[in-house]
This record gives structure tokens, sequence and C-alpha cells, in this order.
């Protein structure tokens, strides 16, 4: 046997039986110690990145809260009239009216029914990708719908008004300014997500279903309609809501189409405004701590609190896939 | 209706859902190539923009847009790789690892308005900078901070057990393990879905819009100082950034180029995300070939 | 080097526990230095547990304890005030499957060196050369040290990592069925080495396959759901075993 002389008897750590000069306690018991603290170091590098995570997260919540809370607390407006009243007029100096539900409206508005577009197309690719074409669909959609991911919301917009509400006041009607305008856009920006999910939850399910299903003589739709739809609904389900949380929190694509006026729109054709519409619009030239600004906030506030509810409303639609 | 006919029309049905869709995608990039090309020239992507003569460029937008995406990277690649190494390696099933992950789905779903008034409050008035390229890179990285965390689990998960069992067994530290075998193997996967993450910052704007501000100073290309004033690569100026550029000049309405200017910036736009994806899609390639090739 | 019958690893009452499962019960066997011990059994009864809790291996894995003791020069492995980093050092392991990092050959046995502070190259070469010669792969490779590793053959990729095991120069090696997945001439390259080994290390070896246990190890235990069922010179298992069950699962009545 050849052994050198190393210099390895560094920090307790030996090689070879034949170096054994160091006694076994001192070579493996954690007080003879090792290299172990930049094993600790370590921990807490990647343990810090985790807590910032819990940190910013928190920092948000109390931050907005806090921030949108101001209009009640300092000036104080009422929460009712805030939430129900139609009279949004905060700059009249004599009676300054600050309610939002024109705007609480328009959101849900444009959220419903660019929901009600689009969960059909998405789950109509999504089916049409695992179904009727699943040796070549994925191929050609899936890129698609990745880079209808990738497009910009500003350019959405800017698509949208240029070639959308023209053609809406040429060739349907009104401002062209619309709810129909801002559905539209939504719905476009908003399939890839659903798609996307729902493509996941076809595929995701097990080869059995179809073949039991085609076994005893059902046709490719009735299988489809009958069997795997109900089967994959709560991730389906899921994708819908995802898909309406996105369209609810979009503000610049949407701002740009939808008109921006103060009332409840009577029909499609009519301009609206939604919550995040009016922030963008004017927390630019409100004096930050007027009374208006902290309107702006508390509506802020109100998206947040909605994104929450979308949270927890997902976790109720996949815990009850559990049953 | 029988049931064959119903299976036939459905059938119908979707593929005209799919074409619909394709359509509107090859439409849209169509529409905005075809119409921002022509506008896209050098004198275009180098001169300053204007606020009310037409002419404009784009030039200290784009800088601007480059510039914030990579301060941006910088502070949340290691934030987010960290975060994912934690999640995969050393977080134990639990309540403080609950407490993480819904917290990363709460970051994941903030709208992205939201997340710029958050930055508002934050990098702008509370710290008193007002607008700065380093609130809107902060902002950024709220934004994609959870996307960030979830590529890098997901990429050091994938690496297979043996390997990390394998360095383990050799009397090498966990710590150790991660830094030289499992992170060098999760690298392309992290370093993909980095890339893809580029693309969707480059074109964000609303979380800009109150952070870096819809206004660029004049600024002085040779000057690379960045604590001097008229440095492109001072971080705490305000910059408009192209996606800004593309939503003020709309909605502000005062050049009279505005569709010109939109276009070519749109133009650029999507330009940038295309070969932000088809590079990530390379890398994705060539790693994959890269494994299965050597066994 | 004196006496031939040292006890180097001495086992007293171990048991396992994956949770509430127990899956070890109260195993005591002593290991000799420099002797090649094979465990046989059939599956899930126990015996790559065993071997894995003794080089701690199995801390990795959430909610596993392990009770009673292994005695290694007097140190009792399982305590808490084990440093098992340089455990590992001294106790290595060889997987079934073969685990070469996606690196260069070189770099394969190198990387756990530049971890213990050995940089110097004329060391590295030095100690890369050995420890792969002790793996008879030498020869093979010497012309391609910096090509991948995993442009090797399956049983080359096992004799790479039993070199990169040797390079740490243990005292124990655990092999844990180290030739299961490989063709079986390849195989027999292995067993080859393994015989070779035993005279630098002492070898604890997992095998399904018994005819492999029979040809080169020189004592073997019988493991049967957790429990050790018998242990003693192989050549006297595998001809007259004292235990009924033994002699049952060499006859190939079961398992």
């Amino acid at each position: 046997m050849h052994e050198k002389h190393l210099p390895c008897f560094r920090k307790g750590v030996i090689f070879g039986m034949e170096e054994k000069t160091i006694p076994a306690k001192q070579r493996l018991l954690k007080s003879g110690k090792t290299g172990l603290g930049n094993e600790f170091r370590g921990k807490i590098l990647v343990t810090l990145c985790a807590i910032i995570m819990i940190a910013v997260t928190i920092s948000i919540t109390i931050f907005l809260g806090v921030k949108g809370l101001q209009s009640f607390i300092k000036n104080g407006i009422s929460l009712t009239e805030f939430l129900t009243s139609t009279d949004w007029n905060p700059t009249d100096k004599a009676n300054p009216k600050f309610g939002v539900l024109p705007f609480i409206f328009g959101s849900f508005a444009v959220t419903f029914l660019s929901a009600l577009v689009s969960a059909p197309l998405g789950i109509g690719a999504a089916i049409f990708m695992t179904e009727i074409a699943p040796s070549w669909g994925k191929k050609v959609i899936q890129p698609v719908i990745e880079l209808l991911v990738g497009i910009p919301s500003v350019v959405y917009g800017f698509i949208g008004l240029t070639v959308l509400v023209p053609f809406i006041r040429d060739h349907i009607g009104g401002l062209g300014f619309s709810l129909l305008a801002g559905t539209v856009v939504l719905s476009i920006m908003i399939l890839p997500t659903i798609t996307s999910i729902a493509t996941d939850a076809m595929s995701s399910l097990p080869k059995n279903l179809r073949e039991g299903s085609y076994a005893l003589g059902a046709t490719r739709w009735q299988t489809i309609r009958k069997v795997l739809i109900p089967a994959a609904l709560p991730t389906l389900l899921t994708a819908v809501i995802l898909g309406m949380a996105r369209a609810f929190g979009e503000a610049l694509a949407v701002q740009m189409v939808i008109g921006n006026v103060k009332v409840i729109p009577s029909s499609l054709l009519d301009a609206a405004a939604t919550l995040t519409t009016i922030i963008t619009l004017n927390m630019g030239h409100t004096t930050y701590g007027s009374v208006e600004n902290n309107t702006l906030w508390s509506m802020g506030l109100i998206l947040l609190i909605m994104s929450f509810i979308f949270i927890i409303l997902i976790r109720y639609v996949s815990s009850r896939r559990k049953m | 209706m029988n049931s064959k006919t119903a299976d036939r029309i459905a059938t119908v049905v979707l593929v005209v859902i799919a074409a619909v869709i394709v359509s509107i995608l090859v439409g849209l990039f169509a529409y905005i190539l075809f119409n921002g090309l022509r506008y896209v020239s050098f004198d275009f992507l180098t001169s300053p923009s204007s606020n009310v003569r037409a002419g404009g460029g784009v030039r200290d937008q784009l800088f601007n847009s480059l510039y914030i995406l990579v301060i941006t990277m910088i502070i949340s690649l290691p934030l987010g790789i960290g975060g994912g190494i934690f999640m995969a390696e050393y977080a134990r099933p639990g309540k403080v690892t609950d407490i993480i992950r819904s917290c990363i789905e709460v970051l994941s779903s903030l709208p992205s308005i939201v997340i710029g008034m958050f930055g508002l409050l934050m990098f702008v008035n509370l710290t008193g900078w007002g607008y700065t390229i380093l609130g809107g890179a902060l902002a950024l990285t709220v934004f994609n901070l959870p996307v960030l965390v979830r590529v890098s689990e997901d990429a050091i998960r994938t690496v297979p057990r043996e390997l990390k069992e394998g360095s383990l067994a050799l009397g090498i530290t966990h710590w150790h393990t991660i830094k030289t075998v499992i992170l060098p193997s999760a690298f392309p996967s992290i370093l993909t879905g980095a890339i893809l993450a580029s693309g969707r910052v480059f074109g964000e704007a609303a979380a800009l819009l109150f952070t870096a501000g819809l206004s660029t100073p004049r600024l002085n290309y040779l000057d690379w100082n960045p604590f001097s004033d008229r440095s492109p690569l001072n971080i705490f100026r305000p910059a408009e950034t192209l996606a800004v550029h593309i939503w003020s000049v709309n909605t502000q309405g005062l050049i009279p180029d505005i569709e010109q200017v939109s276009n070519g910036a749109s133009a650029v736009l999507i330009l940038a995300v295309l070969i932000f994806n088809l590079l990530a899609r390379w890398i994705g390639t060539l790693i994959h070939k890269k494994i299965t090739a050597t066994k | 080097m004196n006496t031939l019958t040292t006890t180097i690893l001495d086992v007293k009452n171990l048991e396992f526990f994956y949770g509430e499962k127990r899956a070890v019960n109260g195993i005591s066997m002593q290991m000799e230095k420099n002797s090649i011990t094979a465990l046989i059994g059939p599956s899930g009864c126990g015996k790559s547990t065993f071997l894995r809790t003794v080089n701690r291996m199995n801390d990795l894995i959430p909610g596993a304890r392990a009770e009673g003791e292994i005695l290694y020069e007097g140190i009792n492995l399982l305590s808490d005030d084990i440093n098992v980093v340089a455990l590992r050092k001294e106790i290595g392991m060889v997987f079934q499957k073969p685990n070469p990092f996606p690196k260069s050959i070189y770099d394969n046995i190198t990387h756990a060196l530049k971890y213990n502070r050995i940089r110097r190259k004329a060391e590295l070469d030095q100690i890369v050369e050995e420890s792969l010669t002790k793996a008879a792969l030498w020869e093979e490779v010497k012309d391609r040290l910096h090509k991948s590793a995993l442009s090797l053959s399956g049983g080359q990729q096992q004799r790479l990592c039993i070199a990169r095991t040797i390079a740490m120069k243990p005292t124990v090696m655990l092999l844990d069925e180290p030739s299961s997945a490989l063709d079986p001439i390849s195989n027999a390259k292995v067993e080859e080495l393994i015989l070779d080994l035993k005279n630098d290390y002492t070898i604890i070896i997992v095998t399904h396959n018994m005819s492999q246990a029979s040809r080169i190890s020189d004592k073997t235990a019988f493991f049967f759901s957790g429990d050790l069922i018998e242990y003693d010179v192989t050549e006297k298992i595998f001809t007259a075993p004292s235990n009924q069950k033994t002699e049952e699962y060499i006859s190939g009545r079961f398992g």
C-alpha cells in the first residue's frame, strides 16, 4: 500500500486507516467539529430568502390596509356610502361625493362577461388539444398560448384603442369606448390562463376514464360531455376563477378602451369604468394625503381584498374535489 | 338529434374554437409587426422622445426598459433561487412551509396595479426617493419573485435523488452538495424560467406607472458614473419605460404622431417578447439534447 | 496491521422505524475488519434499511429514526453527537443505480477531494490514478479522463462510483446491490473488483443474487421481515443452514 503524507490532518479530517493518529472521538463527534460553519451559513441564507416572502406579503397587507382605511378613519367617509352610492364627485368643493358603486359594478361586469366569453373558448381549446387532436394539437396551440401570454397589456390596450373601439363605433354603435370593448380585450387576455389550466386538467384525467366510456359505446362528444368534463370540473372551475381574478385586476388595457365614465352603464355599448381604471387615471394627479387620493387607496384595498377572496374561492373549489 | 350528429357538430365547434384562437394570435402579431415595423428604424430607436412634437423616438424608454430589467433580475434572481432552494431542500412539512406557500400564492395573484400602489407607498413616498429606477425594480421584484421561486423549486426537485445521495455519501455537506451538484444540474431549467420571466418583466407597465414614473430626465449617455445626475446608470432617477410610454402617449394625446410612435414601440416590445420566448425554447432544447445525448 | 479478526462494527439491538412502522427489529451482529459480509433476503426485509443506517443516509428521510447502537471504534454511530459528514468519509457507500455526477471522469473523483481542501494538481492527479487503478478502471479511461462520466457504460460508471468512494480512503465500504443494474459481464468485473478490495477495506454488501453472495462473501446474514434470522460463515449458510427459513430462502422456495 502506498500512503503518501497528504496534508489532511486539518480540521480533524483524516484519510485512511494508516493515518489514524487522531482518535475516533475527535474525528467523528460534532464537538470535534469540521467545516459545518458553511452549512449553517448556507441554511441561514436561504431561510432568509423564504422569510422575505412572508415579510413582503405581510407588509403589503398591512401598508395597503392602513392606507386604504384612511378615507374612513381620517376623512370620515362612511363605508356604506362608499360602497353603495353611485355618486362619484370627489372634487366638488361644496358637496363631495364618494360613491364607488359604478366602479365596483364595472369591475364585476367586465370580469363576469369576459369569463363568459373565455371559459367556453379556453375549455374548448383544451378539449381540442387533448381529445380531438392529441398528437399535434398541443404543438400548435401551446406556442400560440405562450405567445398570447407574452403580449404586454399595454399593447392589448393600444390595439383595442386603434382597432376595436373604432370598429364598435362604426359597425355596432355607441362611442366605441364601451363595456363591450373592455370585455373583448379582457377575454383575449385571460384566454391563455384558462386554456393552460384547463389543458392540465384534461390531460391529467386517467386514461381508463375514456376507455371505459368508449367501451360502453359512447361517442367522443358523449364521453367528453358526460364523463370527462364532470371529472375535471373542479380544476376547470379553478381555471375560470383564476381567469376572473386576472380580469378583475387588469388595469391599463381596460382603461384604454372602456371610456372611464362615472355612471353605471345601462348597456354593453355604454362606456364604463372599473376600480383599476379609476386608480390608474387619477393617482397621478391627486395630491398624496388629500381626500380624493385616500379614496383611491381605499379602492386599491378593495382590489387587495378581492384577490384574497379569489384565492379562498379557489382553495374551496379544489378542496371539494378531494371528496 | 342523435348522438352521432351531436358528436360531429361538437367536433366542428371545437375545431373552430381552436382555429379562432390561432387566428387571433396571428392577427394580433401580424397587425403589430406589419404596422409597427416600418416605424422601427435606427433613428427611432436612438432618438429621444418628444412630448409634444412629432418625430420622437424611444431611445431613453428602450434603455430604461432594459436597465430596469437588469436591475430587477439582479435583485430578484438570488432571492428567488434562495427561496427555491429553501422550499426544495430545507423546508419540512409543517405550518411554516404552508405559510410560505400561501404567501407565494398571494404574491403571485396580486394585480400588478396593486403592486404598483404598494411600490408607490413604500419606495416612493415612505423612503422619500420619489420616482426612481430602484423603486420600479423593487416593485417588479415583488412581481417576479413568486415566479422565480416556483421555477427554482421545480428545477431543483427535478434533479434526481441519486445525484444528491451520491454526493452526501462521500462525506460532503448538504449545502456544498446544493452548491456544487444540485444547482448546476438545475441551472438550465432555472435559466429558461428566468428568461421567460424576463419577457414578462420587460412588458410590464402598471407596476411602474407610480414607481419609476412617467418621465425621464435628460440623459448624457457618455456619463457612466452611476452617481451622477445625468447618467443613465443612476438608479435614483425617474425612468419611463417603453410599455409605460405607449400608455402615456395614448392617454395624454399630445403628440400628433401617436399612432406611429405607439405602433413602433409596440412592435419593439413584441419583438423583444418573441426573442425572449424563442431564446428560452432554444436553450430548453439545447439542454434536452445535451442530457439525452451523453447517456 | 495486526490481528485478522478485529471487530470493526458492533451492532447492538438495532431497531429502525419509518414513523410508526418498524422496519428493523432488534438486530445484533459484528462485522470483522477486512471481511466481506453479505446481507441477503427477500425484498422489503430491511437489509437496505440496515445498510443505510450505518452511514446515516436514512437521516434524509423525514420521520425515520433508529434505536440501539452501532459501535465503531468505541463510538456509537447513531448518537446525535456524531458529525455525519465526517462519518461518511470513513464509511463510504456505492448505490444500486450508478450515479456519477454529470461532470468529467476526473472531476467525479476530485469533487470530494476539492471539498476537503486538496487542491494541488499533482496530488489530485495522483489520487485519481490510484483510485481508478484500484477500481480496475484506469486502463480503460486513462486517455479520456476529461470526457463526461455519462459517456461510460453502466458497468464502467459503477466502477467509477467505486473509484470515487475509494478516493476518500474509507475504512468500510457499504455496497447496496452494486451490480444488480448491470449486465452479467460488468457484474463479473465488479465482483472481481470487490474481492480485490477486501484487502484494504471492510465491505458489507446487500445483494439479491445468492450466487454472488456465496461467491464473494466471508460471512452471510439472512434477513427476513426486519429480523436477522441467521448470520454465519458463508459456506455454512449455503450448505447447511441452521434455520428452516434460511434453508427455504436458499433453495428458492420463496423470495
